[in-house]
C-alpha cells in the first residue's frame, strides 16, 4: 500500500533479539573468564579496571569483580602520581554511578562507594549527599540508599537538624518509609539531648508532642500502613533501663548467695563482674546461673564458704559491686536467721515499661483518646488495637487489666494469624500484674491458676516465693528460668498441657510438686527433678505416663530421694 | 506555495482542532494521503493557545472577520462538472461572541512606546465592537469602593484637589479603553480614595509588613508578549484520560512535555483553601482534624472500588450524589471537597455519577504525580500541533491560511468528490472530514448550539499562596446562586510557559447562561481585585489583583448528532469545537469513532515502528526513501524543543 512502511515481523524481531543476547553472552563470559586469569596470574593493573567494567555495568551484583577492583586500585595507589590517581577517582565514581542507575539496589555498588570515599583524602561529601537525595527522589525507600546518606552524613558531619529537615521533605511525599522514621528516631536524641540524669535516647515533651502528632496524621490517615505504629512505638518506648541490681538474697541453709538483675547478664567475662564483700572485705567466688548453663541471666547465684556464715556472730553483711553498671547493694544475715535479703520496693514502671516511657501520663492518656477514636472508626485495626494495649499497660496496668483483656479477645479475633504471640503477650502481662498485686501484698505466695497463660517470664522476679500455683493454665513446658525461684518450696502446675520439666531443677527447697492432668508421657521426662534435693511428695495422677507399664517402679529408680510419688 | 499542491488525496480534513488533528495523524499513519487546511494562520482553531499579543492580534481578526464580504461565486464555479454541486462552506468564524476586554495595570507610556502604541489600537477597536451596557462595567468599581467603606476610615476631605490628579489617571485609561469613560463617574470616586490615601500616608506604606508586590505594567506584558501561551480553551490531561492513553500509544508524547497540576483548590466560605486528595495530601494536611482525615481516607478508598460494595450506595441510587455525602458521616467541608472538586460535579449529579466520577479521579492520582491532572507546556495549543507534526511526519501535507470555497457532490451518488479551495483549484479526495465551525448556516440551520463562557485573567498573585510560587492549580467554585453553573478555575504559573515572570494567567470556564462576563464576573470579582495603582485595604491585599481581563463566548459544538447537519454527503463527516469539559475525553472519543468508521479494519493509531525495525527494500526505492526521511526526521523531532508551529507543514512543502 501507498506510503506504507514496512516493518519487521515479530518473528523476525525475536530472532534478532536472540542473536542480540547470544553475542552478548558470549562477550560476558569471555571478559568474565580474562579476569580471573589476570587475577590469579596477579596482573592487576587497568586493563582489569577496564573489563570489570564492562562486566559490572551490565550487572553490578558480581561481588567478586568489585573485589578486584578493590585490589587493582589498592595497587594503582601505590603506583600513580596523585594526579593520576585523582583522574582514577573520578572515573570510578562516575562508573559507581553509571552502576547504581542500572541496580540502584545493589549492595556491591553501594559497599563499592562506601569503600572507595573512606580511602580518599578529600571526599566531596557535598556532592555525595546531593547523589543520595537524587536517588531517593527516584525511590525514597532504598534503603540502600539510606544506609549510604548516613554513613555520608556522619562522615561529613552533616548537622542532625538538616538531616531531620531531609527526612521531614521525604514523609511529607510518602510516609510509608520505615528508613525515613528510623532515620528520625536516630537524630532526634542527638538533636535533643537529655541532662545526664534521665534516661538517655528520649525526647523532651515538646518534641515528643510534635512527633506524635506526626505520627498520628500517619495511622489516621492509613491505619493499615507499619512504619507509623513502628515508629510510634519507638516514640512511646524509652531506652534501656540502667543496670541495677534488683534482689540479693542469702540462705544459710544452701550456703548460697543470689542475686537478680534487671536485665540479663553475662557474669565473670572481661570487666563486666560481679564483686562481693562479705563483712567488709572481698571474697573470691564462682558465680553460675540456676540452670548452670553459661549465658546471659538476670539471676547469679554462688556458694559461700562456711567462714563467711557462721553463726556464732551477731550477722553477717554482704555487699555486692556489679563493676559495669556502678550499681550495688548489701543485705544483711542475722545471727539465728535462716535467710536475709535485700530488695527494692518495686514499681510496675520499673520492673516492667522496658518499652513503654515514663512521659508524663497526660501525653499517654492523649494517645489513648486518639487511639480509642481510630479504633471506633477502624474497628478491624490491629495496630491500632495493639497500641492501645501498650497504652493501657503503660498508664495502669492493674487499673485497665480488665479492659486490656478484653482488647485482646477483639484483638485476636481480628488477627487469627498471631494469636499465639498474642496469647504469649497476654500472658507476660498478666504475670506482670501479678507480680504487681503480690508486690504490693508484701506475700512470697503466688496464685497464677485460671489465667489461661501459655508461657511463663518474668520469673527472675519471683526470687523470694515459696509458695506458687499454676494450675489450669496453657502451659506446655516449666522453662529453665523457673530455675531461679530459689525459694521455692512448693510447686502446683496441675492440669495444663506440660510435657517439659527442664526448669524444676536444683531448686534447694521444694519439697512438693503437683503436675497432675499434664501430657508428661514417659518417666525420662523427669529426669531433672532428681537435681531438687528436697522435693518429697510428687502428684502425677492423670499424665499419660500413668499408663504404662512399669513406671512406678522406673520412677522410683529415677528419683530415689522422693518419698511419694502418686500416680 | 498552493500551486504545487497535487490534486489527488485519500482524506481532506478542514480544520486544525484536536479531533482533527487526531484524525489527520490517524489516517496519515495507516497510509493514508492527507491533505490537512486551516483557514486560519495559525494552528488549532479554537484550541489554539497565542502569545499576548497574538491573542489581541486574534481579538483584531475577530472584529475584521464580520467585515469580510462574501465573495462571489463566479470565481470557483468553473471547476465543478454538470453532474456534481456544491455545498458551500462557512467564510468567517462565528464561534466567537461577546468579547469583552479590561486593562487593569499601569498603562504607563514612558518605555517602550513603539509597542505599547503598536498594541493600544487593538484593544480599543475591539472594544467599540462590543454590545456592553456601561453599567455593568463599573461593578468593579463599585464593589471596591463598598468595601473601602466598610474595612477603612474614609478620608473625606480633600477630594477637589485628589479629582484633579485622578483626572489625569482615568484619561490615561481612556485613551486605551474606550469603555471605562462610560463607568468615569465610579472609577473617579475610587480612584480618589486611592489618591487621597496614597498622599497622606506614603511613609505608612512603607512601613508596612506586607511584602512588596511587583508591579507589572501593561507595557511590560507587552514586551513579555511572547511569554504568554494564551490558550482558548481551558483543559487539563486526566492522567489515565483517554488522551493520554493515545498520545503513550501513537507515540505522540515525544512532542509535547507536561507538567503536573500541582494543587487542587476549593472555594469554601469565602476562601480558597487546598483540597487534599492523595494520600500524602491527607497526611499533610494541616486543616483537616485526625478524624476527618480517617473518614476521607475510608470514603475514598471505598470509592476506588465503590462497584465491589454495593451495600453501601445500593441504597441511595435514587439520591443525589450530595445527599448521598451527607450520610456518609463526611463532615461539611468534607462533603465540599469530594462533590466539587474531587468529583467536580453538580449538586444534582446521582450517586453512581458521583461515584463514578471520584473514582476517576483517584484512578488518575499517582499516574504522575500527586493530583490527577497534567498540562501542556506551552499551553493546550500544543497538543493539536503534536497530532499535527505525527501526520507530517507519515507524510501529510498542511496548508495554512488556506481557505475552502466549497464541497463538491456528485448528484448522482450523493458522495463529496472534491473541494475548491479559495485559490479555485479543484482538489478530489474520498472523504472529507470538516471542523463544524466551517460548515455554512445552511447546512447547520437545524443546529442548537451550547456556549462556552470564558474568562483568561492576567494577575500579579496566586489565589493561594503558598510556599512555592509556581503551582498549577484548579479550583471549581460552585454556583454562587441557583440556576448558575459551576465555574471551573485554572490557574497557571510563569513555569508552565504559558505567562510571564510574576504573574499568573487564570482561565475561567463554564457552560454559558448568559454572556460570559456576566456568568463569570461575580466569580472573578470573590477571587481576585482589579489593580490599582496605590496599596489598598489590608484585606483586599490577600486577593491577587488583575492586570487584565478578557471575557468571551464560545460556541460549544460538541454532542451535535450527525443527522442535524443538512444535506452532508455520507463521505463527509464532522469534528466539533471544544466542549466545556475539563478533559479532552469528548475530541478523543470522536476521532476515534469517526476514523473507524471511516476505515474500520484499520488500527487507530499505532505506535510508530522502531526505525531498526523498517525494512529497506531494492524494489520501492523512492518510497522507502520518504519513509526513511520521516523516521529519521521524527527522531530529530523528539530531540528538539516542542514549540515548534509551522515546522512539519514547511518541511514537506518545500
Amino acid at each position: 500500500m501507498h506510503g506504507r512502511l514496512k516493518v519487521k515481523t515479530s518473528e523476525e524481531q525475536a530472532e534478532a533479539k536472540r542473536r542480540e543476547r547470544e553475542q552478548k553472552l558470549k562477550l560476558y563470559q569471555s571478559a568474565t573468564q580474562t579476569v580471573f586469569q589476570k587475577r590469579q596470574a596477579g596482573e592487576l593493573d587497568e586493563s582489569v579496571l577496564e573489563l570489570t567494567s564492562q562486566i559490572l555495568g551490565a550487572n553490578p551484583d558480581f561481588a567478586t569483580l568489585w573485589n578486584c577492583r578493590r585490589e587493582v586500585l589498592q595497587q594503582l595507589e601505590a603506583q600513580k602520581s596523585p594526579e593520576e590517581l585523582a583522574a582514577l577517582v573520578k572515573t570510578e565514581l562516575g562508573f559507581l554511578e553509571s552502576c547504581l542507575r542500572v541496580n540502584p539496589k545493589s549492595y556491591g555498588t553501594w559497599h563499592h562507594r562506601c569503600w572507595l570515599l573512606g580511602r580518599l583524602p578529600e571526599p566531596n561529601w557535598a556532592r555525595e549527599l546531593e547523589l543520595c537525595a537524587r536517588f531517593l527522589e527516584v525511590d525514597e525507600r532504598n534503603f540502600h540508599c539510606w544506609d549510604y546518606r548516613r554513613f555520608v552524613a556522619a562522615q561529613a558531619a552533616v548537622p542532625p537538624a538538616e538531616e531531620l529537615a531531609f527526612t521531614d521533605s521525604l514523609i511529607t511525599r510518602n510516609f510509608s518509609n520505615y528508613s525515613s522514621w528510623h532515620y528520625r528516631s536516630c537524630l532526634l536524641p542527638q538533636l535533643h539531648p537529655q541532662p545526664d540524669s534521665g534516661p538517655q535516647g528520649r525526647l523532651p515533651e515538646d518534641v515528643l508532642l510534635k512527633e506524635l502528632e506526626l505520627v498520628q496524621n500517619a495511622f489516621f490517615t492509613d491505619p493499615n500502613d507499619q512504619s507509623a505504629w513502628f515508629y510510634h512505638r519507638w516514640l512511646l518506648g524509652r531506652a534501656d533501663p540502667q543496670d541495677a541490681l534488683r534482689c540479693l538474697h542469702v540462705s544459710r541453709d544452701e550456703a548460697c548467695l543470689t542475686v537478680s538483675f534487671s536485665r540479663p547478664v553475662l557474669v565473670g567475662s572481661g570487666t563486666e563482674t560481679l564483686l562481693l564483700i562479705v563483712d567488709k572485705s572481698p571474697l573470691a567466688v564462682e558465680w553460675r546461673t540456676p540452670d548452670g548453663r553459661t549465658r546471659p541471666s538476670h539471676v547469679w547465684l554462688c556458694d559461700l564458704p562456711a567462714a563467711s556464715l557462721n553463726d556464732q556472730l551477731p550477722q553477717h553483711t554482704f555487699r555486692v559491686i556489679w563493676t559495669a553498671g556502678e550499681a550495688q547493694k548489701e543485705c544483711v544475715l542475722l545471727k539465728g536467721r535462716q535467710e536475709g535479703w535485700c530488695r527494692d520496693s518495686a514499681t510496675d514502671e520499673q520492673l516492667f515499661r522496658c518499652e513503654l516511657s515514663v512521659e508524663k501520663s497526660t501525653v499517654l492518656q492523649s494517645e489513648l483518646e486518639s487511639c480509642k477514636e481510630l479504633q471506633e472508626l477502624e474497628p478491624e485495626n490491629k495496630w491500632c488495637l495493639l497500641t492501645i494495649i501498650l497504652l493501657m499497660r503503660a498508664l495502669d496496668p492493674l487499673l485497665y487489666e480488665k479492659e486490656t483483656l478484653q482488647y485482646f479477645q477483639t484483638l485476636k479475633a481480628v488477627d487469627p494469624m498471631r494469636a499465639a504471640y498474642l496469647d504469649d503477650l497476654r500472658s507476660r502481662f498478666l504475670l506482670e500484674n501479678s507480680v504487681l498485686k503480690m508486690e504490693y501484698a508484701e506475700v512470697r505466695v503466688l496464685h497464677l491458676g485460671h489465667k489461661d497463660l501459655t508461657v511463663l517470664c518474668h520469673l527472675e522476679q519471683l526470687l523470694l516465693v515459696t509458695h506458687l500455683d499454676l494450675s489450669h493454665n496453657r502451659l506446655r513446658a516449666l522453662p529453665p528460668a523457673l530455675a531461679a525461684l530459689r525459694c521455692l518450696e512448693v510447686l502446683q502446675a496441675n492440669d495444663n498441657a506440660i510435657e517439659s520439666l527442664d526448669g524444676v531443677t536444683s531448686l534447694p527447697r521444694l519439697q512438693e510438686l503437683s503436675l497432675c492432668n499434664n501430657r508428661l508421657w514417659q518417666p525420662t521426662l523427669l529426669q531433672p527433678l532428681a537435681s531438687c534435693p528436697r522435693l518429697a511428695l510428687l502428684h502425677l495422677q492423670g499424665n499419660p505416663l500413668c499408663q504404662a507399664v512399669g513406671t512406678s517402679e522406673h520412677l522410683a529408680e529415677l528419683l530415689p530421694s522422693v518419698n511419694s510419688i502418686l500416680t | 506555495m498552493a500551486d504545487s499542491l497535487p490534486t489527488e488525496f485519500d482524506v481532506v480534513i478542514i480544520g486544525t482542532g484536536l479531533p482533527e488533528s487526531i484524525l489527520a495523524a490517524a489516517c496519515s499513519r495507516s497510509g493514508q494521503r492527507v491533505l490537512h487546511l486551516d483557514s486560519r494562520s495559525y494552528y488549532g482553531g479554537n484550541w489554539a493557545s497565542f502569545s499576548f499579543s497574538g491573542l489581541l492580534s486574534w481579538l483584531k481578526e475577530y472584529q475584521q472577520n464580520s467585515d469580510i464580504a462574501e465573495e462571489s461565486t463566479a470565481s470557483w464555479q468553473g471547476p465543478i462538472h454538470e453532474t456534481e454541486e456544491a455545498i458551500t462552506l462557512l467564510k468567517k468564524d462565528e464561534t466567537i461572541q461577546h468579547i469583552e476586554v479590561f486593562c487593569y495595570a499601569s498603562q504607563d507610556m514612558d518605555d517602550s512606546i513603539e509597542e505599547t502604541d503598536a498594541l493600544q489600537k487593538n484593544p480599543s477597536s475591539i472594544i467599540s465592537s462590543t454590545t456592553t451596557k456601561p453599567l455593568d462595567s463599573a461593578c468593579l468599581s463599585e464593589e471596591t469602593h463598598s468595601l473601602y467603606a466598610t474595612g477603612h476610615e474614609l478620608p473625606a476631605k480633600d477630594t477637589p484637589k485628589s479629582d484633579g490628579e485622578i483626572s489625569l489617571e482615568v484619561t490615561d485609561v481612556e485613551d486605551t479603553l474606550a469603555k471605562e469613560k462610560y463607568c468615569g463617574d465610579k472609577t473617579c470616586i475610587h480612584t480618589v480614595l486611592d489618591g487621597d490615601k496614597d498622599e497622606n500616608k506614603p511613609i505608612e506604606e512603607d512601613n508596612t509588613d506586607q511584602p512588596k508586590r511587583n508591579k507589572i505594567t501593561y507595557s511590560q506584558i507587552v514586551k513579555e508578549s511572547r511569554r504568554f501561551n494564551i490558550d482558548l480553551v481551558s483543559k487539563l490531561l486526566y492522567s489515565q484520560g483517554l488522551l493520554i492513553d493515545l498520545l503513550i500509544k501513537s507515540n505522540v508524547s515525544r512532542y509535547a512535555e507536561f507538567k503536573n497540576v500541582t494543587r487542587i483548590l476549593a472555594f469554601r466560605e469565602g476562601k480558597v483553601e487546598q483540597v487534599p486528595c492523595s494520600r500524602a495530601d491527607v497526611f499533610n494536611s494541616k486543616e483537616l482534624t485526625m478524624v476527618e482525615k480517617r473518614i476521607l481516607m475510608k470514603f475514598l478508598t471505598f470509592c476506588l472500588d465503590y462497584e465491589q460494595h454495593p451495600d453501601q450506595y445500593q441504597a441511595f441510587v435514587q439520591c443525589s450524589f450530595s445527599e448521598y455525602l451527607q450520610t456518609k458521616k463526611l463532615t461539611p467541608n468534607l462533603q465540599h471537597f469530594v462533590l466539587h472538586s474531587i468529583a467536580m460535579t453538580e449538586s444534582s449529579c446521582s450517586t453512581i455519577d458521583g461515584l463514578k466520577a471520584t473514582k476517576n479521579f483517584l484512578r488518575c492520582l499517582g499516574r504522575f504525580g500527586n493530583t490527577p491532572f497534567l498540562f501542556p507546556l506551552y499551553g493546550q495549543g500544543e497538543i493539536p500541533q503534536c497530532f499535527c507534526r505525527m501526520c507530517a511526519v507519515f507524510g501529510g501535507i498542511y496548508c495554512l491560511r488556506h481557505k475552502v470555497q466549497c464541497l463538491v457532490v456528485d448528484k448522482e451518488s450523493g458522495r463529496c468528490k472534491a473541494i475548491i479551495d479559495h485559490l479555485g483549484q479543484r482538489i478530489n479526495a474520498k472523504y472529507f472530514i470538516v471542523e463544524d465551525s466551517y460548515l455554512s448556516e445552511e447546512t447547520c440551520s437545524n443546529v442548537q448550539y451550547k456556549q462556552i463562557s470564558r474568562a483568561v485573567l492576567i494577575t500579579d498573585q496566586s489565589i493561594l499562596k503558598a510556599d512555592s510560587d509556581q503551582q498549577i492549580s484548579i479550583l471549581v467554585v460552585p454556583p454562587l446562586e441557583s440556576g448558575t453553573c459551576a465555574v471551573r478555575v485554572t490557574e497557571l504559573c510563569s513555569s508552565t510557559m504559558t505567562c510571564m515572570k510574576d504573574t499568573y494567567l487564570v482561565h475561567l470556564t463554564c457552560s454559558s447562561s448568559k454572556t460570559a462576563r456576566e456568568d463569570l464576573e461575580s466569580v472573578v470579582k470573590k477571587l481576585f481585585t482589579p489593580f490599582t495603582e496605590t496599596e489598598i485595604d489590608k484585606e483586599e491585599l490577600t486577593k491577587p489583583r488583575l492586570l487584565w481581563a478578557l471575557y468571551f463566548n464560545m460556541r460549544d459544538s460538541s454532542g451535535i448528532s450527525r443527522s442535524s447537519y443538512n444535506g452532508l454527503p455520507s463521505n463527509v463527516y464532522v469534528c466539533s469545537g471544544p466542549d466545556c469539559g475539563l478533559g479532552n475525553e469528548h475530541a478523543v472519543k470522536q476521532a476515534e469513532t469517526l476514523f473507524q468508521e471511516i476505515f474500520p479494519s484499520e488500527e487507530f493509531c499505532p505506535p510508530p515502528p522502531n526505525p531498526e525495525d523498517i525494512i529497506f527494500d531494492g524494489d520501492d526505492k523512492q518510497l522507502e526513501a520518504s519513509g526513511t526521511n520521516n523516521i529519521i526526521m521524527a527522531k530529530l523531532d523528539s530531540s528538539e524543543g516542542s514549540k515548534n508551529l509551522e515546522s512539519p507543514g514547511k518541511h514537506l512543502q518545500n
